[in-house]
């Protein structure tokens, strides 16, 4: 597993003013697979996604150290340009946020932001990933409407091809479903699944069902720390801390 | 069953309080227009529009004021203009740029408030000396500049509070697409907040063009139609002001036909401003 591992993160430390966030934590996350971040709430697996791609750095009073290597390289040290970090990692968070544009437009942002003006490739762009993310059929007729004209099952979706279309290599997914119906929670799912093909998806949720659904690898958190993490097989089947027990069967949330 | 009588009673307590303020606000609005109207609507003629004083215009002889009329265009359209091309950056630096910096954010703020606390006599006082200092005489420039200095935090802190209001999650967003700040500022942001940046530049404008006190010193005042901003000009508010301490009632009855003017013309922006900013609000996604 080390060697195929996308994303390492080492002794990595997260404090806001007083408050010691993430606790020395230590994993490595594999390429194409999906890797749940699992555990109760305020446990810290949002501001650990959020660290990934240093979106953590918008808060007042945040201190961090340690490193986050992403293929082999240190994103945390300042030589790395932000922006192009924040570029490779796609996110997807707890409700959609659509930017106040077009449907067409909202697709279409992060390549006309880098320069892409040819309307005949941006077309092209924008059915390629409004189809990946199974959306093309709904919207094709009203692709100059505006995006919040759309369901939030919808807005998620298209916010999910808004990130996909600006090429990243890593889609970080923050509890995506947890504002959506069954059935939109379940398309999310099954695109994840397929997605997986070509991106590593690092998902955060507290839904432990979800994360037996979907899982590749478990990243289990408890106030601040990694408990245990490993293959979904191993850590849902076979745990070998205590903590991870007794969330498994319910004792805690 | 005593309590319950007496909730029922503060509620029908309270909602009558509540019904007599509103009343009140609706009756002094209504009394003032009322009243302007009254008194300056009988006055207010073709000829008025039209033309600019002439001699012995304010001893009730033949003229206009137009040259106010125009004068207070020039004067709040520019004003307003310099404010919005200073106030936009400075309120979206502070919401996008300056996101982890709250302590300083709300700092600029404070200072902003008390800015907007200041009265207008004050900066047509500090222009004036600053006039002075520079070696230039009253005229347009002037005027804008002073009038732009007092509506910018007027215009910034309106533009900040609907800026405020964004969530971070569609800067968080936009970020993870890739976006500097800047582009996030302008695009996103600025896209979200139309109709409330709009509304921050109607209020802004609306206080350029009725002030009186800070265009005194600065604007001056002139019987003819600026053609350069070096010259002097005449306002509508120093025009009712002129009008109104003249001992002659036909020239105070100018007077409230120029705030007929005035009041009409606010309207205008007004109703121009909610269709404008209805066209524009359609993007805006409500979170």
């Amino acid at each position: 597993m080390e060697n195929n591992a996308k994303i390492e993160i080492k002794d990595l430390n997260l404090s806001i003013g007083k408050h010691h966030i993430l606790k020395n934590i230590n994993a490595s996350i594999p390429s194409n697979k999906i890797t749940v971040i699992l555990g109760p709430s305020g446990c810290g697996k949002t501001t650990l996604l959020k660290s990934l791609n240093r979106l953590t750095e918008l808060y007042p009073d945040v201190k961090m150290h340690g490193e986050i290597c992403l293929d082999g390289q240190n994103i945390l040290n300042g030589r790395h340009d932000v922006t192009q970090i924040r570029k490779r990692m796609g996110l997807l968070s707890q409700r959609p946020y659509p930017l106040p544009m077009s449907i067409y437009k909202n697709v279409t942002y992060g390549l006309r932001i880098s320069g892409r003006k040819n309307k005949l490739f941006l077309q092209k762009r924008v059915e390629h990933y409004l189809r990946e993310v199974n959306l093309w059929e709904e919207v094709k007729d009203r692709l100059k409407e505006p995006a919040g004209s759309l369901s939030i099952g919808q807005q998620q979706r298209l916010c999910l091809a808004r990130g996909l279309a600006v090429d990243p290599a890593i889609i970080l997914a923050d509890e995506p479903t947890s504002a959506l119906d069954p059935v939109s929670s379940q398309a999310i799912e099954n695109m994840f699944q397929h997605l997986k093909q070509r991106y590593t998806i690092i998902l955060v949720t507290h839904i432990l069902r979800q994360a037996k659904r979907i899982a590749d690898n478990v990243i289990f958190m408890y106030l601040g720390e990694v408990v245990e993490q490993g293959p979904a097989d191993a850590v849902f089947e076979n745990p070998s801390k205590e903590k991870t027990k007794a969330y498994l069967n319910g004792v805690f949330y | 069953m005593f309590l319950q009588k007496l909730r029922k009673g503060e509620e029908k307590f309270f909602r009558v309080v509540m019904f007599l303020s509103t009343l009140t606000i609706a009756m002094v609005l209504l009394l003032i227009i009322f009243s302007v109207l009254y008194k300056g609507l009988p006055s207010v003629s073709w000829e008025m529009l039209t033309q600019v004083p002439k001699g012995g215009f304010y001893f009730g002889k033949e003229g206009g004021i137009l040259n106010a009329i125009i004068g207070s265009i020039y004067l709040s359209l520019g004003a307003t203009l310099l404010a919005f091309v200073v106030g936009l950056p400075v309120a979206l630096y502070m919401n996008v740029h300056l996101i982890r910096r709250q302590k300083l954010v709300n700092t600029i703020r404070f200072f902003l408030d008390l800015l907007w606390g200041i009265p207008s006599i004050v900066y047509g006082a500090f222009g004036f000396s600053i006039m002075i200092y520079l070696g230039l005489r009253v005229s347009l420039l002037a005027g804008i500049i002073t009038v732009a200095l007092f509506i910018i935090p007027i215009m910034v802190r309106s533009m900040d509070e609907v800026l405020k209001s964004v969530p971070r999650g569609l800067l968080e967003a936009s970020l993870s697409l890739g976006s500097t700040r800047s582009e996030i500022s302008y695009i996103v942001f600025f896209k979200q907040c139309i109709p409330g940046i709009m509304t921050a530049v109607l209020l802004s404008f609306g206080r350029a063009i009725g002030d009186a006190a800070s265009i005194l010193f600065t604007a001056g005042f002139t019987d003819h139609i600026p053609t350069s901003l070096s010259q002097p000009t005449a306002t509508l508010p120093l025009s009712i002001f002129f009008q109104l301490t003249s001992p002659i009632p036909e020239v105070q009855e100018r007077a409230y036909a120029s705030a007929v003017v005035l009041i009409a013309f606010i309207l205008i922006i007004s109703i121009l401003s909610r269709i404008f900013s209805q066209r524009f609000n359609k993007n805006k996604i409500d979170f």
